[in-house]
């Protein structure tokens, strides 16, 4: 994945160009953001399983966290007259254009996990995309569930400050508990979406909460800050998964390594899956012309220590996580 | 004027005091010490273990700005030695792992001493360069994923402790002492700081500033190094897209806090640790107060800058005396 991160925009539309025609029944090209973070590797790496499920043949283009490179490859993968194009867009504004020359085209397209600027709704065919505040909700309703009447004071580590992800699964996680008088968030801060500043953070947290004994739970906005929570527990003398619960979000594999270990309760999958739905929609789409919904929402599941973690670590190691 | 701590530590001690008294306010068990594990565990073991990696990049970094130079590097150099090290550390010895992760960091140093003091590049635009492709390289040893580890050596070096001390801190406090022995045991920090004052004559007078000016990036590069395996370390895992991430700012800023002007011409070791320090102190008070993290930055602007003008001779009444003072002394 990183390998090809290397490649300049250029050199990889040419090395698309010269691709040999396959057999397969639909083509399409799929303009992937870059090798951002192990989530993304993880959708690169399922989104070809599931072509190849299908026997259809994707084409990706790795665009190196750039805009321009991505306009790039969707006009050339317009000239080579794929049957769709899926985009994984960097940013929400600027795609009218080239947008319209797919439109043009008639190659319809998809956009994976993020969607785009309102004003641009009748340029795509849908968009699959996860609910993040219906994340949050979920991490919240089992917290609720789990610690049923009893007092609890909450901490939170927040993602980045100002990423509308970080946003929405701390209002999700607010409106879930919001019903609950007994749960309450004592603490909040941001951890950057990062083990370091996750495990930080939660030293903190202890040493301001009682050395951890005034803590019930973590709600984290990702499985990483978890992880390095659950380290500032355990240096603290605390059981992570028993002295104090945990629900994070995202479903990296290392979040099953802590639940097989007993010390990580919960987390919300954010499925690297976006490309399966996509791919179904397009085919319905081509072959009996059904108009999909414009919103294709993935399933947020809710996966728990009882939910056997050591198989879903061995499913999702390989991914590129 | 080559003591270790010379009476301008002052301004940087009083801020230094200021801020743990406001963090006493804003969280009453800041001074808390308790024993955990052989361990010493409390928020002022927090200030200081937190404060580590800056700290090491700070020793590196006074000495490239005393030669008038800068090194932006830092923190994709602690990415990478991060990377070899996770990489490594399951399959070979720590003494291996150490002498790969240091030694990637000594090379880097080379490059960057090698541009700036053979081919005359200007500081900030050679290290940007390692800056900016240092963190590919070590996204593509990690293949842009969090390189985790088990080896009982290398997760002792971030979370065991010596004397009930976390063991990066006494690393720190080593290095401090090692990197002073040499640069101020001998002529070679006057050396440096003539390097920086004035390149030209002090070549003149037989300095050979071009071995100087390679020597201190190296020795960045290995502080650099060492940051980024205690960092991995920490974590037990190499997460090569925030490994250090800004930390070369903050390292520059520690420096500054110290003392020591961007110009060159003279530092204080001392005083480059305890900017970190001091920023640290910082950092762990705005997570104890329990302040929304939308604040976070404002807040370390609003004291950066008040640290800064309290060593203002022209704004700082007391600093300004001080100042007059020594003028006024000989």
């Amino acid at each position: 994945m990183t390998s090809k991160a290397l490649f300049a925009a250029s050199a990889m539309a040419a090395l698309l160009l010269a691709l040999p025609a396959s057999a397969a029944e639909l083509t399409v090209g799929f303009s992937q953001i870059g090798s951002e973070s192990g989530w993304r590797a993880a959708e690169t790496s399922v989104s070809k399983q599931e072509a190849a499920k299908r026997k259809v043949n994707l084409k990706i283009a790795d665009a190196q966290q750039k805009q321009e490179n991505q306009i790039k490859a969707i006009r050339s993968f317009i000239a080579q007259n794929v049957d769709a194009i899926f985009l994984a867009p960097v940013v929400s504004t600027g795609w009218d254009s080239v947008l319209k020359e797919a439109k043009e085209a008639k190659i319809p397209v998809v956009l994976l996990d993020r969607d785009i600027d309102p004003s641009g709704k009748e340029l795509y065919l849908t968009a699959v995309t996860s609910d993040s505040v219906h994340e949050g909700e979920v991490a919240g309703d089992w917290l609720a569930k789990t610690v049923g009447a009893k007092a609890c004071n909450v901490v939170e580590l927040q993602g980045t400050v100002g990423a509308s992800v970080a946003a929405n699964r701390k209002k999700g996680f607010d409106t879930a508990i919001a019903k609950h008088a007994n749960l309450k968030v004592v603490r909040s801060q941001t951890g950057d979406f990062t083990r370091a500043k996750g495990k930080e953070v939660m030293e903190s947290f202890i040493k301001a909460e009682g050395g951890g004994k005034n803590i019930c739970a973590v709600y984290a906005h990702n499985d990483d800050m978890m992880v390095g929570a659950i380290q500032a527990m355990k240096e603290a003398g605390l059981k992570p998964g028993k002295d104090i619960l945990t629900v994070s979000i995202d479903a990296v594999p290392d979040i099953f390594k802590a639940m097989v270990a007993g010390e990580a309760n919960a987390t919300v999958e954010l499925t690297p899956n976006m490309a399966g739905p996509a791919l179904d929609a397009v085919a319905a789409f081509k072959e009996k012309g059904t108009v999909p919904p414009k919103w294709i929402q993935t399933e947020s599941r809710l996966l728990t220590a009882t939910d056997n973690p050591q198989k879903e670590y061995d499913s999702k190691k390989g991914l590129g996580y | 004027m080559t003591a270790l701590l010379p009476r301008r530590g002052l301004a940087q001690i009083l801020a230094l005091i200021v801020i743990l008294a406001v963090d006493r306010v804003v969280s009453p068990q800041f001074f808390d010490l308790r024993l955990q594990d052989g361990r010493l565990f409390g928020s002022l073991i927090d200030v200081l273990n937190r404060g580590t990696p800056v700290a090491l990049l700070s020793l590196g970094m006074v000495l490239v700005i005393a030669t008038r130079g800068i090194d932006l590097s830092v923190g994709a150099v602690m990415a990478i030695s991060g990377a070899i090290a996770a990489s490594l550390a399951d399959s070979h010895g720590l003494p291996v792992v150490l002498a790969a992760s240091l030694g990637a960091g000594l090379v880097c140093g080379l490059w960057n001493g090698f541009l700036v003091a053979v081919l005359g590049m200007q500081p900030i635009v050679a290290t940007l360069i390692l800056m900016v492709a240092g963190r590919g390289i070590a996204q593509l040893i990690t293949e842009g994923r969090i390189v985790t580890f088990a080896s009982p050596g290398l997760v002792w070096l971030g979370n065991g402790s010596i004397l009930g001390l976390p063991v990066p801190v006494a690393i720190a406090l080593g290095m401090l002492i090692l990197t002073g022995a040499v640069v101020r045991g001998s002529a070679l920090g006057l050396l440096i700081e003539a390097t920086g004052g004035n390149a030209r004559a002090s070549e003149l007078a037989g300095v050979g500033t071009r071995a100087m000016i390679l020597s201190v990036y190296v020795w960045c590069g290995v502080c650099a190094a060492l940051a980024g395996v205690i960092a991995a370390a920490d974590i037990m895992g190499a997460d090569a897209n925030n490994a250090g991430l800004w930390l070369e700012l903050d390292a520059i800023l520690a420096v500054v806090i110290g003392g020591t002007s961007l110009f060159g011409g003279r530092f204080s070791l001392v005083l480059a640790v305890l900017g970190a320090l001091i920023i640290q102190t910082m950092n762990t008070g705005i997570l104890l107060s329990g302040y929304p993290p939308e604040f976070n930055l404002l807040v370390k602007a609003v004291v950066v800058m008040a640290v800064l003008l309290l060593q203002s001779p022209k704004l700082s009444g007391f600093a300004g005396i001080m100042a007059r003072l020594r003028r006024a002394k000989p």
